[in-house]
């Protein structure tokens, strides 16, 4: 049976995904375009004659005249020129109805690729309430193509669109002669094809922008908003998290009883199990974040935000679309990369995506705090602060400075070109629950499939290296001294050594890999408390602080600021640049920061008198 | 007069957008959106600090730009 390759393309808020949403169902498949971080949607459906459509959905864009590699990858797939992708058999033009002007000039453009296409009114219904009439067969006859009517929001919204697909594809329709203006093209046709109301309907947009964009509610609204996301992301996914990781440790444990004492049991209980549970884990985090963050963006509301956000975060070089990403970036930097995906300039995203582990994420609390609690005595300042809260604070200041000085210096790496913030601030819109539930269900099966099988594969690798060789018989100390990890932790030593850091914490630091605060439940290995215990924490304060010197402690909440040891990170990193470059700059770059300041630190503190032994 | 100094609630025509580079990209970009000579604008709001960016309504279109971007746009007084 023949296939129709058809293609979506519109300017970006013309409703196209809602529409694509609403003709393919949950038929899509979500991916990149080879070698481009563009995101690949593709879906199937058959129209009520039965004919097989494989409809592509692609990027928003303006103008063919690209700008971003979204439009790069539209203009180029539009004439089918790009590798590997076929050229559309037709395109299907989405036009928002109540904004012809903007939307007819691209349809024009499009119309001059000389394909076969057809133009869909999209929001027909949101046009008629506000009183646009549109003379349909005019326009097709004006235009040279067929003209259909459609509303993506609703169910049979787009039954106009499958009866179109039905029939035979158009021929091309002409073209004008290079070089004519597309904007009086478009006035001329709207002038003998739309009549609207002299007043224009605009009215809502206008009251409800005269509160969102205020310089003084307007960022009142928004702080209100960011501060429940926060809330929300921070600590209502706590719980959930808390009952999956209850989960999973009695999943290992019911599997441990089943399974017979050695290799196999340890390594699919505490390899696999373990490994698998530190991904699902991130899930509930992920979920209410982009359900935040959807909804916003849905609703017109993200590039407001974006709006009265673009002056703070341009003395980052920045622009306000960073700020959502950065700020999730404190509960956990994979929520926050996985969001970078609203920033539509490449190099805003690439650089975003570079500094979100500087944001101090919520794992890095309990080294914090188990380090401070250890070596920061209790001590009231100015009868106001407490010492502990100050030295905690201070941490996420210098993960936020450094995020500021890192992100200056790669803007002024390319100073040549100027990044336009130019952003459209479409209509105020009801999110549609479909369409989030789409969304939310796309992020979660990137998140557990792309990104889980990394993490779970290096948590078995991990697990592998603490547990062979195993220690001979008769051996004392703990089991890890004795494995590949212990060995790797002693030869990491004279690299570590340098900025204070002793054996235990080499080793520690290698199934820290996994996940930073497993770190600490590590140590505790290392110095032989019970390894899972929920108090190892308890425990090993004391301990830290009879062996440590007060200089191994601050380099080593130093090397956590930085803390390149992350690999979920770099492996969402990984997964949404496409490249193990990106991975291995950000890797690299963490590793200069963490060892450079934690070596100033720990010699600061020799000179003081801080690195001998308590 | 350039789209930079018009007042917030102010409105003027738009007599054409002027290349600050050879070939530049954004105000390609800018007359691809709808900044083309004839067109009424008019400042929606503008931005917490330093006024800046600024929101214009054009067509039946809002879009936010830096004033460093706007500065490219010239004016003619609303009739």
């Amino acid at each position: 049976m023949s296939v129709l390759n058809a293609a979506l393309v519109g300017n970006p808020n013309c409703g196209k995904t809602a529409l694509f949403n609403l003709l393919t169902g949950s038929r899509q498949k979500v991916a990149n375009y080879a070698g481009v971080t563009v995101e690949r949607k593709v879906g199937r459906l058959t129209t009520p004659g039965g004919l097989a459509v494989r409809l592509l959905d692609l990027p928003g864009a303006y103008s063919l005249v690209a700008t971003s590699p979204d439009e790069a990858v539209t203009r180029d797939v539009c004439a089918g020129t790009y590798r590997g992708e076929p050229a559309p058999e037709l395109l299907v033009c989405v036009l928002d109805a109540t904004n012809l002007r903007l939307h007819l000039r691209f349809a024009l453009e499009v119309r001059q690729m000389g394909r076969p296409m057809i133009l869909v009114l999209n929001m027909i219904d949101a046009a008629r309430r506000q009183g646009i009439a549109i003379d349909v067969p005019r326009l097709a006859a004006e235009f040279g193509a067929p003209v259909v009517t459609a509303v993506g929001i609703r169910r049979n919204g787009g039954q106009e669109v499958l009866r179109a697909l039905d029939l035979p594809p158009p021929p091309p329709p002409p073209a004008l002669p290079p070089g004519s203006d597309f904007h009086a093209e478009a006035r001329r046709m709207l002038a003998d094809c739309v009549a609207r109301p002299s007043r224009l309907g605009m009215a809502l947009e206008e009251r409800l922008d005269r509160w969102f964009l205020h310089p003084v509610w307007g960022m009142v609204i928004l702080f209100a908003l960011m501060f429940v996301m926060f809330q929300a992301v921070f600590s209502w996914a706590q719980p959930v998290m808390d009952l999956l990781d209850a989960g999973t440790a009695a999943l290992g444990q019911a599997v441990g009883t089943v399974l017979p004492d050695g290799p196999l049991r340890s390594l699919i209980v505490d390899g696999v199990i373990a490994g698998a549970g530190s991904v699902v884990v991130f899930l509930p985090q992920i979920l209410i974040l982009f359900l935040w963050i959807l909804a916003l963006e849905e609703s017109g509301y993200l590039p407001r935000a974006a709006f009265l956000l673009d002056r703070i975060m341009a003395t980052a070089g920045l622009s306000g679309r960073s700020f959502i990403p950065l700020l999730s970036s404190f509960a956990c930097a994979v929520p926050g990369i996985m969001a970078t995906r609203t920033i539509q300039n490449p190099r805003d995203r690439m650089i975003t995506i570079l500094i979100a582990p500087l944001m101090t994420c919520s794992a890095r609390l309990p080294v914090y705090t188990l380090l401070i609690a250890a070596f920061v005595p209790e001590r009231r300042i100015g009868g106001l602060f407490n010492l502990h809260g100050l030295v905690l604070f201070a941490l996420y200041l210098a993960g936020i400075l450094s995020a500021l000085v890192v992100a200056r210096v790669l803007k002024n790496r390319d100073r040549q070109e100027e990044h336009p913030l130019l952003l459209e601030l479409p209509a105020y819109r009801l999110p549609n629950p479909r369409d989030l539930a789409l969304g939310l269900k796309q992020r979660a099966v990137i998140f557990l499939s792309r990104v889980g099988s990394i993490i779970v594969t290096v948590s078995v690798l991990l697990w592998a290296l603490a547990s062979f060789p195993a220690p001979p018989a008769g051996a004392v100390g703990p089991a890890i001294e004795w494995s590949l990890a212990g060995r790797i932790g002693h030869w990491m030593l004279h690299v570590m050594a340098p900025i204070g850091f002793n054996w235990q914490i080499c080793v520690s630091l290698i199934p820290g890999l996994a996940a930073r605060e497993v770190a600490v439940s590590a140590l505790a290995t290392v110095y032989s408390l019970g390894a899972t215990d929920g108090d190892a924490a308890r425990q090993l304060q004391p301990l830290l602080s009879a062996h440590w010197s007060l200089g191994t402690a601050l380099s080593l909440l130093t090397w956590y600021i930085f803390a390149p040891q992350c690999f979920s990170t770099l492996a969402v990193i990984r997964r949404e640049t496409g490249s193990w470059r990106m991975v291995g700059i950000t890797a690299g770059y963490l590793f200069a920061m963490a060892y450079g300041a934690a070596f100033i630190v720990w010699h600061a503190s020799l000179l003081l008198g801080w690195g001998g032994s308590p | 007069m350039r789209l930079n100094e018009l007042k917030l609630g102010g409105s003027a025509i738009i007599d054409h957008v002027e290349d600050h580079t050879a070939g530049d990209p954004v105000a390609e970009r800018l007359r691809a959106l709808g900044f083309v000579p004839g067109e009424p604008i008019r400042i929606v709001a503008v931005g917490p600090i330093g006024a800046d960016p600024i929101a214009v309504g054009i067509g039946f279109t809002r879009f936010a730009l830096r004033r460093a971007e706007a500065s490219r746009v010239l004016l003619r007084d609303a009739a």
